[in-house]
């Protein structure tokens, strides 16, 4: 063994053979490992191109059949090729938007409630179950939709949801699914507000809620922001929750608890038997729904990026 | 005490309990959820559940089953690879480039993208050319859903691996790659792990985009992935709508869902135990 | 030795410029490491200012001064682990035996292989004890796994940890000792059979019994290798090495025999520092 450090004047140089070949082959894989890797981190960009490409290749018969009245009429029968994207455009913000109204305050209370309320011992717990709960399959939310929560409204308020399903329930069932969603990321961001900053808040004789107020709210506004925005975006996409519920009914009737339909349900329920025009109307609805979500998620993951970039 | 004092603390007395109303409201509804799926679906539990193919009548779930899992498990392997792969990119050589900061924001942008349009991508590109539904599709569009989460957690990961260490096995004279797969992976290795389950969990779950891609089927299906393939969320959609004038259809389709939630509660749960395990030790 | 009086004479000629005064102190030992007009950039910040001195084989050289001198990025510069990153930029030559260690055609991980380095944290990977140790010696070597238990037996023993750790061979390296992790790293550096070892401020994270147990062992591998090592404890510098080289604000004040620096320097800076006046 060659353990003291003299002799060979130009070593850097000259290495053992067996060096030489370690070299040569680990700086091939070197290469070797890095493209690959960047190849794979390509493979994103093209996914989302591709999407975007088939969605536009494959909807563009009907765009350019339809042109504007794509999304200004509101009659989709398919048996004269009249397809308006109307109704489920409406159907979509409808459902979208009463989820949110009906889910936003009710994430911000549980939310409050985990951070600032809550027995220690229980916030640990009741946080993990927030969390695990926004995992249930989308499915399961509309199953329960259409069995019991359908028939309950049916039956104790005849007069405003007369089939029990329709726009109004679908949203109910959206609100539900997304406020473990939204509760979790709130949860989170509001964790980040460093805590001598609320102690420094009750120090000076706050209340709990001119903490929460004053202190929380304002440095987490932009996190918060982006988590809603990012449950809207789940309830603007989502097909399995809404479709069960919302009456999948074509006609167009601009009420808040009517039977109606949204862009995802209709493409899930039409999607399968369609074909030539039909289907390619499909397809330019499920673009135009991307698209709708990509600029939403857009706005999100700004929002949630500023507050991450500011977080310790 | 005086006036403005009583004001503020009845003022957050209010708001508080309003709080803690909105925190028993949502979790009603939450417990009712799992109520009616504990009730409804151990009800029809039975071992025929998933020794016994799916039928137009009664019958089991068995086939839908080994079908999820099948092709949550091939999807899962080809969402490791690539993303595991695309993440390394992202935090060890793209880093702070501008390739890089784009390739974040897309992938951001898909780990939010609603699945169904995921199930119609797959559609155009696999299902027309190749004129049919086939459990390769169905893999295809799953394996799109769990890449993006994959990569998000691998390349967070691998954030938190200290840049000592990387500089310690650099000093050594250790080439990139080895630095990458001996050092950094074995740090990130729990939290990569978590990530895949919970993609994992989140796929198998996953309905709208299997409706134009896989299908489902009646039959077994024992990796035969070029037609159809049976699989549990499917089978509750069908088992709900088109045929849920069959009572032992609905039955069946509650306690696939209480099957279906099961398994993705379980694998979260396992998830959080890895990665909690790891920030013990 | 005749050289170093002169070098305080024009030291204490140009007093108010910090010019260094450097000298070959040890006409025996021959140099290791050659540094000519070196200067280093974080992008526009100069970090090390025109810097030329020599590391003598076989011996302790260190570096003192205030934090932000720039010890910590000269020793950086020897294995080039600036390469790291990206929009770091050296000027000048570091001379390994003659040979530049910035030329392009120099491997620059045969380069860290024969000038290893040990971080300031321990940074044991997290692996076991053995496979720490053999991380390295895998890269260049392939060992029978005989060969390979003898060499980590080897590396365990120079660092004076094998009887620590000889039954834990296979317990994971992050669950030792603060003292004995950075032993297991020094271990580490040795199995590579490097010829100069770099140590950044060893003991900064380390009790005073494991810093007696490092300081030790730097003064037996010596014999072995060539050791730079940084540190912000003068006394310890005063007890470990052979040679001080004083820093301060990027520039080399002074590099002499550490009994000369820490008895009689030169700058008027260097005692200012070593007496404590600031720092």
């Amino acid at each position: 063994m060659k353990n003291s450090a003299t002799a060979d004047n130009r070593h850097l140089l000259r290495a053992s053979s067996g060096e030489l070949k370690a070299l040569k082959r680990n700086g091939m894989i070197d290469r070797l490992f890095e493209r690959s890797t960047l190849f794979f981190a390509l493979v994103v960009l093209v996914l989302l191109g591709s999407i975007m490409a088939s969605l536009v290749m494959s909807g563009w018969p009907a765009l350019s059949t339809l042109g504007l009245d794509f999304f200004t009429t509101d009659r989709w029968a398919a048996n004269v090729e009249k397809f308006g994207a109307l109704p489920a455009i409406y159907g979509t913000i409808v459902t979208s938007v009463v989820a949110v109204v009906i889910a936003v305050p009710v994430s911000l209370g549980i939310a409050i409630f985990l951070t600032e309320q809550c027995p220690m011992v229980l916030r640990r717990p009741l946080g993990t179950t927030v969390e695990l709960l926004a995992g249930v399959p989308s499915i399961i939310y509309g199953m329960w939709g259409v069995e019991v929560l359908a028939p309950f409204l049916q039956s104790y308020f005849p007069t405003i949801f007369p089939a029990g399903t329709g726009l109004a329930t679908a949203g109910l069932i959206l609100a539900v699914m997304i406020i473990p969603f939204i509760t979790a990321i709130t949860r989170d961001v509001m964790l980040t507000v460093p805590s001598m900053m609320r102690e420094s808040a009750y120090g000076l004789g706050c209340t709990t809620w001119e903490v929460v107020r004053s202190v929380v709210f304002p440095s987490v506004r932009g996190g918060m922001v982006g988590g809603v925005i990012l449950g809207l975006g789940r309830a603007l996409g989502e097909t399995m929750a809404v479709t069960f519920v919302i009456g999948n009914n074509l006609f167009f009737s601009p009420t808040l608890t009517g039977q109606g339909t949204s862009i995802a349900a209709l493409i899930a329920n039409q999607f399968p038997e369609a074909d030539g025009l039909q289907r390619s109307a499909l397809l330019a609805l499920g673009l135009m729904l991307f698209v709708i979500t990509f600029i939403v998620l857009a706005i999100a993951r700004y929002m949630l990026n500023r507050i991450e970039r500011r977080a310790p | 005490m005086n006036s403005v004092y009583q004001r503020r603390r009845i003022i957050n007395r209010m708001v508080m309990t309003l709080c803690v109303a909105a925190a028993a409201f949502g979790i009603l509804w939450l417990l009712m959820i799992l109520g009616t799926l504990m009730f409804k679906g151990a009800a029809a539990l039975s071992p025929d559940v998933f020794l016994e193919r799916t039928k137009m009548s009664g019958g089991g779930l068995g086939n839908a089953i080994l079908g999820s899992l099948i092709m949550t498990a091939l999807a899962t392997v080809v969402g490791t690879v690539i993303g595991v792969a695309a993440g390394t990119w992202l935090a060890e050589y793209g880093t702070k480039s501008r390739l890089a900061s784009t390739v974040r924001f897309i992938n951001d942008v898909l780990l939010s993208a609603p699945s169904i349009i995921i199930g119609l991508f797959v559609y155009a590109v696999m299902v027309l050319p190749m004129g049919h539904f086939s459990g390769w599709a169905g893999v295809a569009a799953l394996a799109v859903i769990i890449i993006p989460v994959v990569i998000r957690a691998t390349e967070d990961m691998l954030k938190l691996v200290p840049n000592t260490l990387r500089e310690a096995a650099s000093a050594l004279g250790a080439h990139r790659w080895w630095v990458v797969t001996k050092v950094c992976y074995g740090g990130a290795r729990a939290g990569i792990i978590t990530g895949i389950l919970l993609g994992c969990a989140r796929v198998s779950g996953e309905t709208a985009p299997l409706l134009f891609t896989s299908l489902n089927s009646n039959q077994w299906n024992f990796f035969d992935m070029d037609s159809e393939m049976p699989n549990l969320p499917m089978t509750l959609y069908q088992n709900m709508t088109i045929n849920s004038f069959i009572p032992r259809q609905v039955e069946l389709a509650w306690a696939g869902a209480l099957i279906l939630t099961a398994a993705v509660l379980a694998l979260n749960i396992i998830a959080r135990i890895i990665s909690s395990r790891r920030s013990k030790g | 030795m005749n050289f170093s009086r002169e070098g305080s004479m024009s030291a204490r000629i140009n007093e108010s410029t910090l010019q260094a005064t450097t000298s070959p102190v040890n006409s025996v030992a021959a140099a290791k490491l050659k540094v000519e007009e070196l200067n280093f950039y974080y992008g526009n910040f100069q970090a090390l200012k025109n810097i030329t001195m020599e590391v003598p084989a076989n011996q302790v050289t260190a570096f003192i001064g205030p934090s932000g001198c720039g010890k910590s990025t000269m020793l950086r510069c020897f294995n080039r682990i600036h390469d790291l990153y990206p929009g770091l930029r050296t000027e000048g030559q570091i001379l390994l035996d003659g040979q530049d260690i910035n030329d392009r055609k120099i491997d620059i991980n045969l380069l860290r292989s024969r000038i290893g380095m040990v971080f300031q944290k321990p940074t044991p990977f997290p692996m076991s004890v053995f496979d720490n140790i053999a991380f390295g010696v895998k890269l260049y070597e392939r060992l029978s796994a005989r060969d390979m238990e003898e060499r980590v037996e080897w590396a365990l023993k120079k660092a004076a940890l094998w009887e620590e750790v000889k039954d834990k061979l296979k317990q994971s390296g992050q669950a030792l000792s603060g003292g004995q992790q950075q032993r297991l790293c020094i271990a580490r550096t040795i199995a590579v059979k490097p010829e100069v070892i770099l140590l950044d401020e060893p003991t900064s994270a380390l009790d005073p019994i494991s810093t007696g147990y490092i300081e030790d062992l730097v003064n037996e591998l010596k014999a072995d290798y060539t050791i730079v090592i940084v540190t912000h404890n003068m006394q310890q510098a005063a007890r470990v090495s052979d040679v001080t080289a004083f820093m301060y604000l990027g520039e080399l004040i002074e590099c002499d025999e550490t009994t000369r620096i820490f008895t009689q320097p030169a700058h008027k800076r260097t005692e200012d520092y070593i007496t404590g006046r600031y720092g």
